[in-house]
């Protein structure tokens, strides 16, 4: 492999985790956006997601299904993941979120930890500590751009992720619900005062972050073969700050956030030693942060509130 | 011609928590009319508008619209009624364009022909925001972002439209232009405006009653022209 090629690949690579970590940070950053809180069980709602894939796939698997209708199986697939971790998306609001919305942040912010340990120790228990097989559904095979391969499964997994992007792009401007929930985010009194449901527009809300979360955990086992209790840690960690790096509260901040930081990481791995890739990814970070303190696409305070 | 008034406060409490900030306000505004009510800053005026819309809900007391009682109601269900607020400060949605912050105003709406002639009579009425219709409402003006609110509420189609301290922080030129579509808006469709104001000459000189409020409590109700020549109103509003 040539230079130019392994530079394709890559650049291949990085829009590939980059998807994925957009679509986790658009999680974390809508329901900022909406009700102010960092939702730490997101980590774990994409991991559930992961399971139910897992589980649904498997057992398509077991009568053939997959191989003869493999569109269909992955509509299944990732349609059953997505509206399972949505409901749950929407239990965890109206359980650990929505008594507290009065009170002080912090209380919000311990009952969000506490979720998050309570969804983790319940798939530890359900599903065992041990990982957890994908059925391997795409093969090696792919296409080759300049010496750069991208697979099949690659492909799919983008145009994917990027669907649901522009999909979460046309609700929020061009819908009535997505146009409410824009407008809580941005002044919830006078949302109100215009006659919007706060409660079903934070609901909705809790639906559709969660189940973008869920539908990268589907992609991130389908890519890695494997899922265990404890993945979403680390994808956590990593999509969070990309919803920060790009402004927190804002949609396509998270998107923006999501490739940089797939590309930081992809990039540097190439060429310098991994170990340090993940301290490169939050060097970034804080020198983002320092410059700009809302973030590349985030709304100061000020700016905010004229 | 003795119609009801279509609002009508009796002895209305409000709280912030331990904060008595309304303490036992009565007033009330004929069909058709524009009143205001003026006062010093920290006398309760936003609070009586957001307890009017049902924001800052009243511990005790009686809000009487359109000959129903509406206090008790969630903010939603008040809109719905017929009351629509530019509320202090304007809380424009920055981050919407200035079409979307007036479509917004009639989201309880569904009559969508409806919707477009009171947006097109928004943007007659103020034709600079058609200029900017597709503008960040954050990157308005504060006379523009003053303007905008008022046609948010207008596309409510309000029988009631509360406006708190429109002038406030605009250039002259600018008050006098709000002042004017204030009149307007109230002679062309009839709407009853409730005007509250710092700028107490001005919004007395458009009002056909006055309310005085002082900590909480409304001290002189009487008609504007009447409260024009009010010693104690010159004295402590008027400036002279
Ligand atoms: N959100 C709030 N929390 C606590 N106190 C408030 C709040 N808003 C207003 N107040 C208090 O209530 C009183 C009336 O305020 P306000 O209605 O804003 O007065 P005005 O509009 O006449 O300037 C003031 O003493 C003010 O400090
Ligand atoms: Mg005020």
């Amino acid at each position: 492999m040539d230079t130019s090629s392994f530079i394709l690949q890559q650049i291949v690579n990085a829009i590939f985790l980059g998807s994925i970590y957009a679509l986790i940070a658009l999680g974390y950053t809508m329901v900022y956006g909406i009700i102010e809180l960092i939702n730490f069980a997101h980590g774990e709602l994409f991991t559930a997601g992961a399971f139910i894939g897992v589980i649904v796939l498997t057992g398509l698997q077991s009568f053939g299904f997959v191989e003869s209708h493999f569109v269909i199986s992955m509509f299944i697939v990732f349609g059953l993941a997505m509206a399972y971790v949505a409901v749950l998306g929407v239990a965890v609001e109206h359980v650990a979120y929505k008594p507290l919305r009065d009170s002080s942040r912090l209380a919000a912010l311990l009952s969000a930890l506490g979720m998050s340990i309570f969804l983790s120790n319940g798939m530890m228990l359900s599903q065992g500590v041990s990982d957890r097989a994908y059925p391997p559904v795409f093969g090696v095979e792919g296409i080759n751009i300049g010496g750069a391969i991208i697979t099949n499964g690659q492909i799919f997994i983008v145009l994917l992720a990027v669907a649901m992007m522009i999909a979460l792009q046309l609700f929020v401007h061009r819908t009535r619900l997505g146009k409410a929930m824009r407008a809580t985010a941005q002044n919830r009194t006078m949302a109100r005062m215009l006659g919007i449901d706060i409660d079903q527009t934070i609901r909705i809300t809790f639906m559709i972050g969660p189940a973008l979360g869920a539908a990268a955990g589907v992609m991130v086992g389908l890519h890695y073969g494997a899922v265990r209790f404890d993945m979403g840690f680390i994808f956590m960690i990593k999509a969070f700050a990309a919803a920060i790096l790009g402004g927190i509260g804002s949609i396509p901040g998270a998107m923006i956030g999501g490739l940089i930081i797939g590309g930081i990481e992809v990039f540097w791995a190439a060429f310098l030693p991994s170990a340090w890739k993940d301290v490169t990814t939050f060097t970034v970070l804080i020198l983002v942060l320092y410059l700009k303190p809302s973030g590349l696409l985030g709304e100061s305070e000020s700016e905010v509130r004229v | 011609m003795n119609k009801p008034p279509l609002l009508q406060l009796k002895d209305v409490h409000t709280f912030y928590d331990n904060i008595h900030a309304l303490k036992g306000i009565s007033l009330s505004a004929p069909q058709g009319a524009i009143v205001c009510l003026i006062g010093a800053n920290g006398a309760g005026k936003s609070t009586t508008l957001m307890t009017i819309c049902g924001v800052e809900p009243s511990r005790q007391g009686e809000i009487i619209f359109d000959g129903q009682p509406i206090h008790g109601l969630r903010p939603e269900q008040i809109t719905s009624r017929g009351i629509a607020q530019s509320p202090e400060g304007r809380q424009i949605f920055p981050r919407m364009s200035v079409f979307e912050n007036l479509e917004m105003g009639a989201f309880l709406r569904k009559d969508k022909e409806g919707i477009q002639n009171d947006m097109d009579w928004v943007f007659n009425l103020f034709p600079v925001l058609k200029d900017r219709i597709g503008q960040l409402g954050g990157t308005l003006s504060g006379g523009e972002q003053q303007m905008l609110a008022i046609g948010r509420a207008l596309m409510a189609r309000p029988k009631l439209l509360l406006l708190d301290e429109p002038s406030l922080g605009l250039a002259p030129k600018m008050v006098e232009k709000i002042f004017e579509t204030i009149i307007e808006i109230n002679q062309k469709s009839g709407t009853t405006i409730f005007l509250v104001e710092q700028n107490a000459q001005m919004a007395l000189s458009i009002s056909s009653l006055g309310f005085v409020m002082e900590t909480g409590r409304i001290v002189i109700s009487d008609k504007a022209s009447a409260l024009l020549e009010n010693e104690r109103v010159k004295k402590a509003y008027l400036g002279e």
